[in-house]
């Protein structure tokens, strides 16, 4: 038996709202299927089953009720549907507790991205309080990983709630993580020439972007250098075993979010580009699930639409590294002696000095350079 | 002024003063008139106790007071604002709620309020303003000015404790104060003989030791003739004075009264004593205005309350910014 | 040198010279109230002025706390500067009319045109076992009201110091005397510098707690302090001195430090100060908080004579220090 617990999507989401059940009793589910909807405060998310097997008991019904992270919401039996007696009983209807948090531990625990959820409380009666947080700040407590997003504050302005998680984890890169630059400039002749060639062969629906050639090497220059796909957390390296990639995704009221896109190692062209799609369009939407707000191991980001060459950019914690992108443009090119015009992309990357050194970032640059040399084998 | 022209009842004043006394008279009928209809329009609000019927008691009284005196009224004062001096339209503009009334709408009806005039309200709880008076007049003993400070009331208010005890207070000081009595017989809406034991009224101020007369107040040459010789005792022993002037309100308590508790035979009976009409009547007997002059007359006070109403409605509504000023001196611009 | 020499004094003593000094600085000041000249007041605050003033500016008045306060109320508008001494706080329940309905109105109703230079006195508080209708605590009530300052002296420094402060305002203040500390012994200079009456005042500064008081409470508030100390809890003590217009800074100051307090009031519990104390740190210190807000205050019963009894309905030192250990240590 499994316990299918409120998630946390973010460091700072401490509570969310039960919105609606996606199952009953007695369906059968399988791991990442999305099984319930939770609203928070940056918007509505399908929550995702991690365990397979046969809903056992609803526990908690849909309502306005805001759920503490890590309340049991149904629990998961294994085995077969046909195996599994269906539940006489009716699911009970009774509301979570909400985790006892004093005004100041809650606010000090949102600007430091602790994990409430990993935080024993010592005041009376078991309240997280002040002094519970200094302990975790000052590192006797671990944080949960991973969180790219921050939730500071329950708000209804999406735009604006949006706007503070950006803030938060921006402000605790910038304090916390000793950035280094890379760039490169990567000539993309060949890429696009057979990107070209591609798509000459494709109906308009079906044609590939040209950010999926670099998005793609990216991921293969992480096999590469597989140090850059980690999380740094509590003066330690954790190498992450998936490729999975954030991208940064604009919204159209202002802001941005960078959900992850899964194993981009292991996706063809063709599907990597479906799924980045149906990402933008979900993103947009404010329907992303569960672990595409925390899988991320690495994010990529590009300004090239705007015209922007070199992209600075700051590393979204706990990962350590970024890669940037810029405009792919005509520049002269010079190569054996001779002088020629090519489509140039510079792309950078930024890193965590505490994790890595530049040499390590030479050589992904180096990578990612040859992988956009061989569009075919990408 | 020649008061030596002044016999009660039976001859008048000089000419001139008489016109006077009517013409004082007929500005509060007619713009009390007015108040009515305007607050029927719904430009006027809250509570509007009219004064019709009993002007010969404000009137009759202002003759007897200087400038220098202080005047301290109940809720129904528009009448003594304006005999005071105060202008129409700072009294109309104050009902419209608006920035050009004299508390800049602030107050309302109930609640005029004139440094220049030394008008201390319009004040809305019953006998709330004896002790007033009563502090003005040590005041005004303590700093040895010889000025008389006139507490108006109902007769109503004769049976809260505060007439008592300023009662007490203004006769164990010698407080110069002037207590005028306005008995129009009912307490809102409760006769007098059904809230006092006794309804001598004089007797209850004379228990106290204090100096009382008793006067018809639908007369104003009465009222003003027995004022002028409560507030002469007064400023001569610098002790208090109590008059009460019998009198009647044509109208109801205030607009929302459907006059349950008196009949109205009694009310057209009181209102063949109307203090307006008889004077004129007097008046015309003697002479001393005919229907032009009497035409004229109303002529005059209609452009006054018409330029007064223009007044209020063209003031501006005070800025809503300005809300909490006048709670402490600091916050306010005086 | 000798003006700073301290002297030994009671909180009586303390009020009498402020009184003295005020009837001597300005000829407009009068006193007035129930037994004030003859009898030398009802706890002896001005014993000795009648001789010393005369009858005219100690003036003894008949039990008429309306006409009395309300004559206040018409000398002040008159060009006077009186002070009006209620014997107890339960007698200007007679007054409340003048209080509220002139007093604290003129100025506004009259849009300016009259503010109210007056200053009334009144004893408050139990502790001396007068039973239920001399033991009343209604400070809190007058907070209520806008347009007067409730002061409430609770050392010897401001009993002294905050009439004239008072006197100066141009518009009503209401000082309350807590009863219990007119035989508090303690030390003034000769000639002390004017006191505001506008800012609390700190007594300790902790970190662990912010204990706030006033009035007679302040003192069992300063015994709990030392006992918290010994015990390893240092408090921050805040004596508000206005009641209004709340020092609200300053203890929104005092918790943004400790993150927890504890207010103390005589009041009853029900609509009193000490809730709109709370209800402030609520609204702008919520996230301050680290454990809730809590309060002691008399028990809600009318107050009982018996000793025992009384000493149960009054807040104490012991309930104090129980509390603020809890809500520290958990």
């Amino acid at each position: 038996m499994a316990d299918f617990i409120m998630p946390s999507l973010g460091a700072d989401m401490t509570t969310g709202i039960l919105v609606n059940w996606l199952v009953e009793v007695g369906d059968q589910v399988k791991h990442g299927d999305s099984i319930a909807e939770v609203e928070t405060a940056k918007g509505l998310f399908e929550v995702e089953v991690f365990n397979a097997g046969v809903v056992d008991q609803i526990l908690v019904q849909p309502g306005s009720e805001e759920i503490a992270v890590g309340t049991v919401l149904a629990t998961i039996a294994e085995g077969d549907a046909a195996d599994v007696a269906p539940t006489p009983t009716p699911a009970p209807t009774k509301i979570a507790e909400r985790r006892q948090i004093s005004p100041v531990a809650h606010r000090l625990a949102a600007e430091n991205h602790i994990d409430l959820s990993q935080i024993e409380g010592t005041g009376s009666q078991g309240v997280i309080c002040l002094a519970d947080i200094e302990r975790a700040i000052g590192g006797t407590v671990r944080e949960k990983v991973p969180h790219l997003s921050a939730e500071p504050k329950k708000t209804t302005d999406f735009k604006a709630g949006v706007r503070q998680a950006i803030a938060a984890a921006m402000s605790l890169s910038n304090r916390e993580i000793p950035h280094y630059y890379l760039a490169t400039d990567i000539d993309m002749s060949r890429s696009l020439r057979w990107l070209e060639e591609q798509n000459r062969q494709r109906s308009i629906r079906e044609r590939l972007l040209p950010v999926v050639l670099p998005l793609k090497a990216v991921a293969l220059a992480l096999g590469k250098v597989p140090e850059l796909n980690a999380y740094w957390v509590d003066g330690e390296l954790q190498l992450k075993q998936a490729v999975d990639i954030g991208f940064a995704i604009t919204l159209r009221g202002g802001g941005l979010m960078t959900p992850a896109l899964h194993n981009v190692d292991q996706l063809s062209l063709d599907q990597l580009m479906t799924a980045l799609s149906d990402l933008i369009t979900r993103t947009r939407s404010g329907k992303l699930r569960g672990s595409e707000m925390t899988d991320a191991g690495m994010t990529v980001t590009g300004l090239g639409d705007l015209g922007v060459r070199t992209v600075y950019g700051v590393i979204y914690p706990p990962q350590v590294a970024l890669v940037g992108l810029g405009k792919i443009a005509e520049q002269p090119w010079a190569e054996e002696g001779a002088l020629s015009v090519r489509p140039v992309l510079t792309a950078t990357l930024a890193a965590d000095h505490r994790a890595g050194d530049g040499h390590q970032g030479g050589q992904f640059l180096d990578a990612l350079n040859h992988f956009l040399q061989e569009p075919e084998n990408l | 002024m020649t008061n030596t022209d002044i016999k009660i009842g039976q001859s008048l004043v000089s000419q001139e003063q008489s016109l006077h006394f009517l013409r004082q008279m007929l500005r509060i009928r007619r713009f009390e008139e007015k108040s009515a209809e305007l607050y029927s329009a719904m430009k006027i609000r809250g509570f509007l106790h009219l004064y019709i019927g009993e002007e010969a008691v404000a009137v009759g009284i202002a003759e007897a007071l200087t400038s220098d005196d202080a005047v301290v009224a109940t809720y129904r004062e528009h009448g003594y604002a304006m005999v005071r001096g105060m202008s129409m339209g700072s009294i109309m503009a104050e009902m419209y709620g608006k920035v050009a009334g004299c508390c800049r709408g602030r107050g309302g009806s109930m609640h005029l309020f004139d440094a220049e005039h030394r008008l201390y309200g319009g004040n809305a709880i019953v006998g709330g303003g004896l002790p007033i008076a009563v502090g003005l007049a040590l005041a005004d003993q303590l700093q040895k000015k010889a000025q008389v400070t006139c507490c108006c009331f109902g007769e109503g208010a004769m049976a809260e404790g505060e007439f008592h005890e300023s009662m007490n207070l203004a006769a164990l000081w010698k407080l110069p104060v002037l207590f005028v009595c306005e008995n129009n017989f009912y307490a809102m809406g409760t006769a007098l003989q059904l809230s006092e034991s006794i309804v001598d009224l004089s007797s209850k101020a004379a228990a106290y030791a204090v100096q009382t007369a008793t006067v018809d107040g639908m007369d104003v040459i009465a009222v003003a003739e027995a004022a002028k010789k409560a507030s002469d005792t007064v400023r001569e022993t610098g002790g208090p004075f109590f008059l009460e002037c019998r009198t009647y309100r044509f109208r109801p308590h205030s607009m929302f009264d459907p006059e349950l508790y008196r009949s109205k035979q009694e009310v057209e009976g009181w209102k063949q004593r109307c203090p307006i009409l008889s004077l004129i009547q007097r008046l015309k007997k003697q002479g001393w205005i005919d229907d032009s002059g009497l035409e004229e007359m109303e002529q005059e006070i209609a452009t006054e309350i018409a330029t007064a109403v223009d007044f209020a409605e063209q003031s501006e509504w005070e800025s809503v910014e300005d809300l909490s000023k006048f709670v402490h001196s600091d916050s306010g611009v005086n | 040198m000798g003006e700073l020499e301290l002297r030994k004094m009671t909180y009586r003593d303390a009020v009498r010279e402020g009184l003295r000094e005020a009837l001597q600085k300005d000829e407009r000041v009068f006193l007035i109230g129930e037994d004030v000249g003859r009898y030398g007041g009802c706890f002896a605050v001005s014993k000795g002025l009648l001789d010393e003033f005369g009858s005219e500016r100690i003036r003894d008045t008949p039990l008429s706390e309306s006409a009395f306060t309300g004559a206040g109320i018409g000398a002040a508008l008159g060009g006077m500067r009186p002070i009006v001494e209620i014997m107890t706080v339960n007698f200007s329940l007679l007054a409340l009319d003048q209080i509220m309905n002139n007093a604290a109105t003129y100025l506004h109703m009259s849009g300016g045109q009259f503010n109210v230079p007056l200053v009334i006195r009144m004893a408050t508080g139990g502790g001396k076992q007068l039973a239920a209708q001399h033991s009343h605590s209604l400070e809190g009530w007058y907070t209520h009201i806008p347009g007067i300052k409730v002061l409430c002296p609770a050392t010897l420094e401001d009993a002294r110091g905050m009439l004239w402060s008072a006197l100066i305002d141009p518009d009503p203040v209401l000082i309350f005397e807590p009863a219990v500390l007119y035989p508090m012994e303690g030390e003034l200079a000769e000639r002390a510098a004017a006191v505001n009456i506008d800012r609390a005042k700190v007594h300790r500064e902790g970190k662990d707690l912010s204990l706030i008081s006033y009035g007679s409470c302040l003192h069992k508030c300063l015994d709990a302090a030392v006992i918290l100390a010994e015990k390893g809890i240092e408090v921050d003590l805040l004596d508000l001195r206005t009641l209004r217009p709340l020092d609200t800074e300053s203890f929104l100051a005092s918790v943004a430090k400790t993150h927890r307090a504890l207010i103390v009031d005589e009041g009853w519990r029900s609509g009193s100060l000490s809730a709109e104390i709370s209800a402030r740190i609520m609204e702008q210190a919520f996230y301050q908080l680290d454990a809730p807000v809590e309060r002691i205050c008399s028990a809600e019963v009318p107050m009982p004579y018996a000793k025992h009894m009384e000493e149960a309905a009054l807040p104490q030192v012991t309930t104090i220090v129980e509390t603020a250990r809890r809500m520290v240590h958990g």
